[in-house]
């Protein structure tokens, strides 16, 4: 069901400072809203996003139900050498995603 | 929002500077509002941010995010997309390998609010 959309640099120079995209598809449901009948709607967001590079945790974040459903994140990291991000989404009901991505340093 | 800062920061004093807020100052939908934070830093292992936390004013809950950085990032920047119940204040707060931290502050006009909507 779930879908990320990932952007990363194909190749970039060593040391330069990339941009880093990810679009996960979620309702990130508030657990403030009612529904007609009076009802709650329960909480269900992702609350933890990670990005790791070659390994090693370069990004973190918590979210909050303040985050816009389908939550965009974009961050910085500097390319250091070829190899893989992986990034990984953590929420409420069990959610968990996973991608990657590659890149080719020079 | 003071104590979920206080939560963050502790007792150490938020001064303000260094760190950029991005939000547009008029939008139309509450529900995505497209916010890039951006803090002066050189990002080198002495001297570099640590993590970069964003609060509100008005919504049920006063956290956005908090997002964790090092001094790989390079360059101190963020961006998401978020929601907001109300014509409001957004503080980011960025805390630096020294331990101080530096906030900014930004006002938005929402015309249609998130999360206080029905479902049908």
């Amino acid at each position: 069901m779930a879908s990320a959309l990932i952007n990363v640099p194909k190749k970039a120079k060593r040391g330069d400072v990339i941009e880093i995209k990810t679009l996960m598809s979620h309702i990130m449901e508030t657990g403030f809203r009612h529904t007609a009948t009076g009802e709650l709607i329960p909480r269900d967001i992702i609350t933890s996003f990670s990005c790791r590079y070659n390994g090693e945790e370069i990004f973190r974040a918590d979210l909050f139900p303040a985050i816009s459903a389908n939550p965009f994140i974009a961050f910085f990291t500097t390319a250091t050498e070829s190899g893989t991000f992986e990034f990984s989404w953590i929420g409420d009901r069990g959610f968990s995603e996973t991608a990657s991505a590659s890149i080719i340093v020079e | 929002m003071a104590m979920a800062m206080r939560d963050i920061t502790g007792a150490a004093v938020v001064r303000t500077g260094k760190v950029k807020l991005d939000v547009p100052p008029l939008v139309e939908n509450g529900n995505t509002v497209p916010m890039t934070v951006s803090v002066t830093s050189p990002m080198t292992a002495e001297d570099h941010i640590k993590s970069i936390h964003v609060f509100v004013e008005k919504n049920p809950q006063p956290n956005v995010g908090n997002f964790v950085l090092g001094p790989r990032a390079g360059r101190a920047q963020v961006s998401a997309r978020i929601r907001l119940a109300d014509s409001q204040k957004i503080v980011a707060i960025a805390k630096l390998s020294d331990g101080s931290f530096w906030s900014a502050t930004a006002d938005v006009v929402v015309t249609l609010a998130a999360c206080t909507e029905e479902v049908i």
